[in-house]
């Protein structure tokens, strides 16, 4: 029976001559919008899965005994941007709760940048997301989700966050399509600057 | 906690009995936007799981995708897929971006990301 259900669900399949995919991922904590942003730049409706994991297949130094096994699980939703004939990118949502940074390697090795995604009005939520990916040197913008309307300029939320004058933040509408693009643009925009900075010096 | 405990133990049951009891794929570089291609029509008798995969990548499937659609874990998906590899029934399409955070891409690789971008 479900069989019959998914063959007819409405998938969009990519095109053939689909090679290379992409990621870039949007963290932050609940309710801030990541699905909302998700969903207003991608051509798929966005699409949920997990992963499970036994502490063994973690990949992480453990100093506890094997005696303590445990199993991780975290869910994430997606979408999905064709850019052109050979390149899609996914476009991950994911929480930043503690556990999922013993996920990060094995998910997201490999991902372009990441968005961290704020609400001004529980600011603290993204100190921890952030200090995680500077920690594994993932390039990163941040931004301000800014609805129902800015209570700080954005210079406050880059001294409340204690950012680096580098990282670019910006305001944004996570349920306008333009603006969700905006805020990818903005972070290839930065990643192409720091690539092309690296590529001068050696 | 009497809920969850009960939930928790039919769910290992079904996906152990899936990957035979395997906890880890073969193919270790399967990344979650490993672009999966069949390259054959399933067979009789194969697995159910294994003939959706078929089914679905007839067109390039992402394992994440693939996951969402068997409403399966990532890592159970990568053993199934890595099955179908062995087997030569599925083709990968591995993405080319460097693993290691530390690495970027290069600079005209990410040109091509933006033009994409803006076009949408």
């Amino acid at each position: 029976m479900d069989s019959t259900i998914s063959e007819q669900r409405s998938r969009t399949p990519l095109r053939s001559t689909a090679i290379e995919g992409l990621k870039i991922v949007v963290v932050g904590g609940f309710g801030v919008g990541k699905t909302t942003l998700v969903r207003s730049v991608s051509e798929i409706r966005p699409l949920n899965t997990e992963e499970t994991m036994t502490q063994a297949g973690l990949g992480i130094d453990h100093t506890h005994g094997v005696a303590d096994k445990t199993t991780t699980t975290v869910a994430f939703d997606f979408g999905r941007i064709t850019l052109n004939e050979q390149m899609v990118l996914y476009l991950f949502g994911a929480p930043g709760q503690e556990r999922f940074w013993f996920l990060w390697e094995r998910l997201f090795a490999g991902t372009l940048g990441a968005v961290v995604l704020v609400d001004t009005r529980r600011i603290e939520d993204s100190w921890y997301a952030i200090d995680r990916l500077e920690h594994h040197g993932t390039p990163f913008i941040v931004a301000r989700n800014n609805f129902p309307g800015p209570l700080h300029g954005l210079e406050d939320v880059r001294e409340a966050l204690t950012l680096s004058p580098d990282v670019p933040l910006i305001d944004c509408d996570a349920r306008d399509r333009d603006s969700a693009k905006h805020v990818l643009i903005t972070l290839v925009n930065h990643l192409y600057a720091l690539s092309s900075a690296r590529e001068t010096v050696s | 906690m009497m809920v969850r405990g009960a939930v928790d133990s039919e769910e290992p049951d079904r996906l152990y009995t899936l990957t035979g009891g395997r906890s880890r794929a073969e193919e270790p570089d399967l990344d979650l936007v490993t672009l999966i291609v069949s390259g054959a029509d399933p067979l009789p008798g194969m697995q159910s799981e294994h003939v959706k995969i078929l089914r679905i990548c007839r067109y390039p499937t992402a394992v994440v995708e693939l996951a969402a659609e068997l409403d399966l874990p990532v890592s159970v998906v990568k053993i199934l897929v890595s099955d179908l590899l062995v087997e030569g029934q599925v083709s990968a399409r591995h993405p080319s971006a460097p693993r290691a955070s530390t690495e970027l891409p290069d600079a005209a690789f990410l040109k091509k990301v933006l033009v994409g971008l803006h076009n949408l």
